[in-house]
């Protein structure tokens, strides 16, 4: 992680070598390098690290209540719901300079709450409770839903705004600056540990359902506000860094892989390799091609897409 | 006993069957006079008469029946007839009642190879460009069914939706990406969108032979298709050549949802609501399902094309929200319905 936090800093239109960012961070450096260290580079790196550790997390948590791999929340249409509040905020209030970025990560928190209630409530089945591959097929048929109403909206936009939409539904971290890190830090600070708190709860729900009643965990209370902690990391890390899939599917994977099953360690772990995958896949973006910039949500659908058909082809059932 | 009955229900199929096919011819005439009459400009009965057998030029009525409204009406059923007995095809082959050319990477790998040209080859003519719509689209559905053909547990349809929906997800992502970068977004969200509104001639010329070709084959091989549909090993024991006619049906698909696709953009759920709607009426023999689905289609996204048009007039609804917002629901309730057979 550190090392792909120095490579990021150096890395860009304006290259610094490790010495001269050093020497800029102890206050030596010249105006120019402070300028592009602490006001673009720095905060769109703590940004892109945030971001992926949310949505990682979000994806860990949902993955643990649904007991399925495959559940992210791009695929169970939650980032639909954001991405619709969004595109409703700018249809009746035409982006101006008067946006409050904390408005965003908000209005994007209850419209995903908004969607997964929904499709809580339409994949659950009293008698069978809730099956994960209805979860998952009212998750994508949901998520075609909002995109299919957000479309109508996006195309009266003035170019600008439909300029603006287009890249953040590809997943660009459009808003690296301090003030966005600050709007999405809270939510960040105060549900990751909550989640860590809850660990244990999710390692019991893993076993089977009847097991964990026993056990004495009220499921469904538990399984409602476990959803609402991943709704409201997703939300907010949509709502900042764009509609990014794929991190909350792939960090979980790879973390556990790496440390095991346990939620207590895992959490913490997909946080980090969340945020390394979007800091790796955001420094990547800015990069490839000079000038231009393709959003980071796109290079880590490209990573991510293939590695999730291939859980799909070897998961059983 | 068993023989009469049998006979009882076929006959009694027979007249739904027709009967649906009557309904549907019905919707389709009356909805192609009301399409060429309504609009941003209303224009009577009279004129669109005149414009057919004295057409005039000068007169702008006669300019925008034949060359507006027309087109647009004839494009709405071409597309519905093609995306609903490619539906039909597919949910009867793969006996997966989730399948839709939409949902399972037709549309997104259509996108993808659309985007490559809008790019690169900016000045191809559409006659053209629609042969890379069927490469496009090919690929995207060879994409999905292959990865849920090597799946551990088998194609299921919770396989195939799943694999449709991150495969799309990543070419989608790509073509936006390409979108961005040679600033292509617009053009590519109205393709997106799904909409007949800007069908021209040219584009209805090209796409007929397609589709009618496509249509031919599947009426041809429909009685096959209701013996596959019992299952691969009762058709094979009963002397199929089982594996002749999945490659007939996907020729098939591939024609007339890659034509579909190049034509109207971005719309699933015709092929996935029609054919179960279809089936719900006339049974399972599908030398019924494949032409009812024609004309259910048909006529189908004609009436939504007019309530693309009318819905928030003078600004077009795109059409594949307005058939998005009866699919969905009607596919939440499939999830919600089937139980096993979709593992």
């Amino acid at each position: 992680m550190v090392v792909f936090v120095i490579l990021s800093v150096n890395w860009g239109q304006l290259r610094l070598t490790p010495f001269e960012v050093l020497r800029t961070l102890i206050g030596d450096g010249t105006n120019q390098q402070e300028l592009v260290l602490f006001e673009f580079r720095m905060p769109r790196i703590v940004l892109a690290v945030l971001v992926g550790a949310g949505l990682g997390l979000s994806g860990a948590i949902l993955q643990g209540i649904s007991r399925n791999d495959l559940s992210d929340p791009g695929i169970l249409g939650i980032s639909s719901g954001a991405s619709l509040a969004i595109v409703m905020y700018i249809t009746f209030h035409p982006l101006s300079g008067g946006t409050s970025p904390y408005i965003l990560p908000f209005l994007a928190f209850i419209g995903a709450g908004v969607t997964a209630v929904l499709i809580y409530v339409l994949s659950y089945r009293k008698g069978t409770g809730l099956s994960p591959t209805r979860l998952i097929l009212t998750g994508i048929a949901v998520g075609m839903g909002l995109s299919a109403v957000s479309i109508v909206y996006t195309l009266r936009f003035q170019p600008e705004e439909f300029q603006f939409v287009v890249e953040w539904q590809a997943g660009t971290l459009w808003g690296g600056n301090w003030v966005f890190v600050m709007a999405l830090l809270p939510w960040i600070v105060i549900l990751f540990p909550l989640s860590l708190y809850k660990a244990h709860t999710l390692n019991l729900l893993q076993l089977h359902e009847t097991l964990a009643t026993n056990v004495g965990v009220a499921i469904e209370r538990e399984r409602v506000g476990l959803l609402a902690v991943a709704v409201g990391l997703a939300a907010s890390a949509v709502a900042t860094g764009g509609a990014i899939g794929f991190v909350g599917l792939v960090s979980p994977h790879v973390a556990r892989r790496l440390v095991g099953n346990k939620h207590q360690v895992l959490l913490p772990a997909t946080a980090a390799i969340g945020g390394l995958l979007v800091l790796f896949a955001d420094t990547l973006a800015r990069n490839i091609i000079p000038g231009t910039e393709i959003p980071a949500g796109i290079i880590v659908s490209l990573l991510g897409g293939p590695y999730f058909l291939y859980l799909l082809i070897k998961q059983k059932k | 006993m068993m023989v009469h009955h049998e006979k009882q229900l076929q006959s009694s199929r027979a007249i739904t069957g027709t009967t649906v096919i009557l309904i549907s011819l019905a919707l389709m005439v009356f909805g192609f006079y009301y399409s060429i009459t309504s609009g941003a400009a209303d224009i009577s009965g009279a004129d669109v008469r005149q414009a057919f057998s004295h057409f005039n030029a000068e007169k702008e009525t006669h300019l925008i029946v034949m060359d507006l409204r027309l087109p647009r009406a004839l494009a709405a059923l071409l597309v519905g007839a093609g995306f609903a007995v490619a539906g039909a095809l597919m949910q009867g082959v793969t006996q997966n009642p989730l399948a839709d050319p939409g949902l399972l990477g037709v549309n997104a790998g259509a996108q993808f190879m659309l985007v490559i040209v809008f790019a690169f080859f900016p000045f191809l003519p559409f006659s053209s460009i629609i042969l890379f719509c069927f490469v496009g689209g090919g690929f995207g559905a060879l994409l999905v069914y292959g990865i849920a053909f090597l799946s551990a547990g088998g194609m299921t349809p919770v396989k195939l939706a799943l694999a449709g929906a991150v495969v799309s997800a990543v070419l989608v992502g790509v073509s936006q990406g390409l979108a961005i970068l040679f600033e292509l977004n617009y053009e590519m969200a109205f393709w997106e969108a799904g909409g007949v509104a800007g069908a021209e001639w040219t584009q209805v010329r090209v796409i007929i032979p397609w589709i009618l070709l496509g249509l031919v084959i599947a009426i041809l091989l429909s009685s096959y298709i209701t013996m596959l549909n019992l299952g691969e090993e009762m058709a094979k024991g009963l002397g199929q050549r089982v594996n002749l006619i999945k490659i007939g049906a996907a020729v098939s698909v591939f024609l007339l949802a890659g034509a579909a696709v190049s034509t109207v953009g971005g719309v699933s759920f015709v092929g996935l609501l029609v054919p179960h709607i279809v089936r719900y009426l006339t049974g399972t023999d599908y030398r019924w399902i494949v032409p009812c689905s024609a004309l259910v289609g048909a006529a189908a996204v004609l009436w939504a094309d007019i309530g693309a048009k009318m819905v928030n007039a003078p600004y077009e609804t795109p059409l594949g929200s307005i058939i998005s917002l009866v699919g969905v629901p009607f596919f939440i309730y499939l999830a919600r319905r089937q139980r096993r057979e979709l593992y």
